[in-house]
Parts: structure tokens; sequence; C-alpha cells
């Protein structure tokens, strides 16, 4: 009897997130700090530091072909550029927790050794090709992301999203998972190429696809499974919510693709019209319930579930649309995570926490802080879709793959929608621009460094992957056309 | 031997009352029970798929069904208490500061 054969270096990256994750821990129970500072700086800047070794080894990957891990992960160049926009946005908000963290927290240790946890659960979910580690890292993510919702346990909002995002997202959890066991019933098999290479369908197959949707419509925050995602994202601490508004999806997605993809007996023309009629409901629900919105987080909340309808759209064009998908991850990334940052400079402190940051409190912003407000507007102009920025190459080329698809009245439906979110992003542009200030104008009287270096980054990803438009599409398409 | 079908009829009865139970109780508590009333009608799946299939996969998966199970248990009793501590009821209903 020999060993399977285990081969770990393609797993390097996510080898070195977990092993700092359990370092971090340790760390905090040999060292002993001054003060809840030190600390933070300590742990986030041993996060980041890991945060880009594993993005290295990710980044050195890229082009190096294939490999199956005890076939049960598949290391592809689709993987590794996952790998880049989860640990892209895990950088980014590491960055800005930097010094929001100890404004409430003691225990930074536990914060980056969560996020590190979620950020390597959404590393395996992307790489997945069986379903027991699909299940398994869809959990490590999912119950990493409820404790960090609920991190600032001493303010009722914030364990208050925690408490609806776990019980519906332990709700989805059990779709997911016996849309999974249905596949194993049909089949006798948990691999998903095996589950592939069955020549036919069967009923259980169509049931089980459909509870696994559910769960990851519930994951993706899709309409009319969204309930949780505006009260976990405003009551999360401003980091978290940027890091998971926009690495959870990527996750999902690219999941979401890969067993779509293995399904045998049941094309596009069934599972696309589930996926654009959530879409069309996602959009439409995310855009308008945004209007309304007076908390800037919750706006962003709302504009979140617009933006996963947006790339469900893509969706429908399967494997065709991948590069554009993995785009728009990319784009969303920057331009949300930068809009989050800038949120929460707003937030008044408050004893316990920061104190959420109303629209009206980015009031006369640019006469104070003509930089601050001119990275806000960029990132709302992006998140509008205006070209060159990257927002609008994103929607381009999303919208695109759906019309060559043959589903131009989805693309059509997600341009009309994009009008109505011009509305709500310029209404933010416009309050920091023209609005005098008042006495609910509010922002930090001191930029932390880690945070506009976040902002900055995010800036200049906006910017520059809206130039380079183009090479980057072409690059990303040349990653998933082994897929095809 | 009980046929197959039996046991996945059952188990789907059961996943159904959890799912039910889910949306209409109000208790955190007893909403919590009965999400581990659906994991746990999925296990019942699971095993009698490995028994029809003569392969262990679906009972591993069960092994690893119920190590998740009690990771939510520690996390959702914990984020529970944190709401307890603020406002003294479980009850879902009375846990709307967010909204809109």
């Amino acid at each position: 009897m020999t060993l399977p054969n285990l081969d770990l270096p393609p797993l390097l990256p996510e080898i070195i997130l977990i092993g700092m994750a359990l370092l971090l821990l340790v760390v905090d129970m040999a060292a002993r700090f001054r003060d809840a500072r030190a600390e933070g700086s300590l742990m986030a800047g041993l996060t980041f530091a890991s945060v880009l070794i594993a993005a290295g080894a990710t980044a050195a990957g890229i082009g190096g072909g294939d490999a199956s891990v005890a076939g049960v992960v598949l290391v592809d160049d689709l993987s590794r550029y996952l790998n880049l926009v989860v640990l892209l946005a895990a950088g980014l908000s590491v960055l800005l927790a930097w010094a929001y963290v100890p404004q409430f927290s003691r225990e930074s240790s536990s914060f980056y050794a969560l996020v590190l946890l979620a950020t390597a659960g959404m590393m395996f979910m992307g790489k997945s090709v069986e379903l027991i580690t699909l299940f398994v890292s869809l959990e490590i993510l999912s119950v990493s992301l409820y404790i960090l919702t609920g991190f600032n346990r001493h303010q009722l909002a914030s364990a208050e999203g925690a408490l609806k995002y776990f019980l519906l997202g332990a709700f989805s959890s059990g779709f997911f998972l016996y849309g999974l066991a249905l596949f194993y019933v049909q089949t006798g098999s948990t691999q998903l190429a095996e589950i592939a290479a069955q020549d036919s369908g069967g009923v259980l197959l169509l049931i089980g696809l459909g509870l696994l949707l559910v769960g990851f419509f519930f994951k993706l925050a899709g309409v009319p499974f969204h309930m949780w995602a505006p009260d976990a994202y405003q009551g999360a601490p401003t980091p978290v919510t940027g890091f998971m508004s926009v690495a959870t999806k990527a996750a999902a997605f690219i999941a979401l693709f890969r067993v779509l993809a293995a399904v045998p007996g049941v094309p596009v023309e069934v599972w696309g019209w589930a996926v654009a009629i959530v879409a069309v409901l996602t959009m439409t629900w995310g855009n308008f319930a945004a209007l309304r919105q007076k908390s800037l987080k919750r706006m962003l909340a709302y504009s979140s579930i617009a933006h996963a309808g947006y790339m469900m759209t893509g969706l429908v064009a399967g494997t065709d649309a991948l590069n554009a998908i993995l785009y728009y991850l990319f784009a969303y990334a920057f331009m949300n995570i930068g809009a989050f940052a800038v949120a929460a400079m707003l937030e008044r402190p408050t004893p316990n926490a920061p104190q959420d940051a109303t629209i009206d409190a980015a009031r006369g912003l640019f006469d104070r802080r003509p930089a601050l407000a001119t990275a806000m507007a960029i990132f709302m102009l992006s998140l509008t879709g205006i070209p060159p920025l990257v927002g609008f190459f994103g929607k381009l080329y999303v919208f695109g793959a759906a019309v060559s698809a043959g589903w131009a009245w989805l693309a059509v439906v997600g341009m009309l929608n994009s009008v109505v979110s011009a509305y709500y992003y310029l209404r933010v542009v416009v309050v920091m621009f023209m609005a005098p200030e008042d006495e609910t104008s509010y922002v930090r009287s001191r930029i932390p460094a880690g945070a506009g270096t976040a902002i900055a980054v995010a800036v200049t990803g906006v910017l520059l992957m809206g130039l380079l438009a183009t090479p980057v599409f072409v690059e990303l398409g040349r990653a998933v056309i082994a897929l095809r | 031997m009980i046929p197959t079908t039996y046991i996945l009829l059952l188990s789907a009865l059961i996943f159904t009352i959890g799912a039910v139970g889910v949306l209409v109780r109000r208790n955190a508590l007893i909403i919590f029970m009965s999400i581990e009333m659906m994991l746990n009608s999925v296990n019942l799946t699971l095993i009698a798929a490995a028994n029809q299939w003569g392969n262990l996969t679906g009972q591993i998966f069960v092994f690893i069904v119920i190590a998740v199970a009690a990771v939510e248990v520690a996390v959702g009793l914990a984020i529970i208490m944190a709401i307890v501590r603020h406002k003294d009821t479980t009850n879902i209903d009375e846990v709307h500061l967010l909204k809109g």
C-alpha cells in the first residue's frame, strides 16, 4: 500500500496563510503588548506580509500548467487568478483594518487569524473539484465571516448583523449540503469529473442543482435570498464588510462555474433562466433599495447586491464569460473596497466603536480633504460605470458576453439598472463637492497610514485597470481558454 | 432490508420539517435546532446512498458534516449569547436595530 501522492507546493499560498493564522495566535499568547495599537500593528503587519508572499507565490505559478492535489483540488490559472482577487481584497482590507480594529478590540490576533482563514477558505473553494472539499471550504469561509461580522460584540449592530448572517447562512448551508448529497445519491461519487462523466442527468441531479443554486445565491446575496446582506454588511466592522462583499462573491462565482460546467444533462437553457431571473431581481432590487438609504455603508451594501446581479448576467453566458467575470471581480475589488475605506474615514468615533457614516457626513468633504473627496468621486463614478474607469469596462465585458450568448434583453436590463444606480452614486459626489459643510459633516482629522495606502492603491487600480483594460482582459481570456 | 428510496423520502421529510421550522419559529435557539435537523437529515441521505452504492465516500462525508455542525454550534451559541447580553432576549423579532 502506498500513500496517496500529495503534491503540496501548488498549495503553497494557502499553506502560508494558514501557517500565519496559527502563528498569530501563538504570538499573541507569548507576547506582552503595551496597548491595543501595538498589538494591532504587529498582527496587521504579519498578516499583510503573509498575504503579499502568498500573492507572490500565486503570481509566480501563473502559466505553470494545471496541478491536481489528491484529486480534490485543481490548481489551474483560473484558480490562480481567483487567488489574486481574494488576496487583493484581503490585502486592502488588512491595510484598512490596521488602525481600525484597535479602536474597539484588544483581540487583533484572532481578528487577523480569522481573516487569513477566511481567505484560505475562499481560495480552496475556487479550486475544489470535489463536493466534500467544496462544502468544507465554504464552511471555513462562512464560519470565519460570521465571527468577523460580530467581532465588535459590544455594539448591538455588530452582534445583530452576525446573528442574521449566521442564521440565514447556516440555513443556506443546509440547502447547499442537501444539493451536494443528492448529487452523490444520483451518481455515487463526489468527484465533479466523475459526475460530469455520467451520460445522462436524472431528476435528483436537477433537484440537487436547484438546491445548490439556492445555497450559492444566498452566499452571493442574490434576491430573493439577500435578506441578511444589508444588515450583516452594515453591522460588520467596515474592513470586514469590504472584504466579504468582494471576496465571498469571487469564490462563490468561480465555484459555481465549476459545478455548472460539471452537471450532466442540465443544459444552459435550463439553469440559465433561473440565473437570469435572479440576476434581474438582484440588480433591480439592489439599485432601488439603495436609492433611499441614508447610511453610506448600507447604501454601499445594496450597491454590492446590485453588482452581484451584474456579475450574474455574465454567468448565463457560461464558460465563455469567465474572463469577463474575473475582470469584473478585480475591478470590483478595487472600487468597492476603496469606497468602503473612504466610508470608514467618515465614521465618527464613539467609546465603543466608530459610528455608522451617513451620506450627509460627506457634506463639504472636498473643501476639507480634496484628495479624499476626489478618490471617493473616482470610486463612485467607477461603480456607476463611467468610462474610462474600470467599472465601465467590467460592465462592458459582462454585458457583452451576455449579448453574444443570446441574452441581449438581460444586458439591456443591466444597462437600465446602471442608469438608476447613477442617481445614488452621483448623489454622494454632489454632496461632497457642492453641499456646504454643516454639523453633520465629519471626517477623521488624521487619515491613518494604512487606510491612506489602501485608498491610494485602490485609486491606482481603478485608473490603471481601466487604461489597460484590453491587455488585462486578453490575459484573463488566455487563463480560462482551457476550460472551454 | 429497508429500500433506499424509503430512507431518502424520510430524510426529505425531515429536511422539510427543519426548513419549515426555520421559517415559522421566532426563537433563535429553536431556529438553530431546526437548522441542525436539516443537516442531520442530509446525513441520513448520505448514509443511505453510501449503503446503496457500496462505497465509503458518503460515510466520510457524514463525519465531515458532523464536525462542521459542531463548529456551527460553537459559533452560533456565542453569537446568540452576544445578543442576549445586549437585549436579554432570543426572539429574533425583537432584534431589529438594522433595517431599511
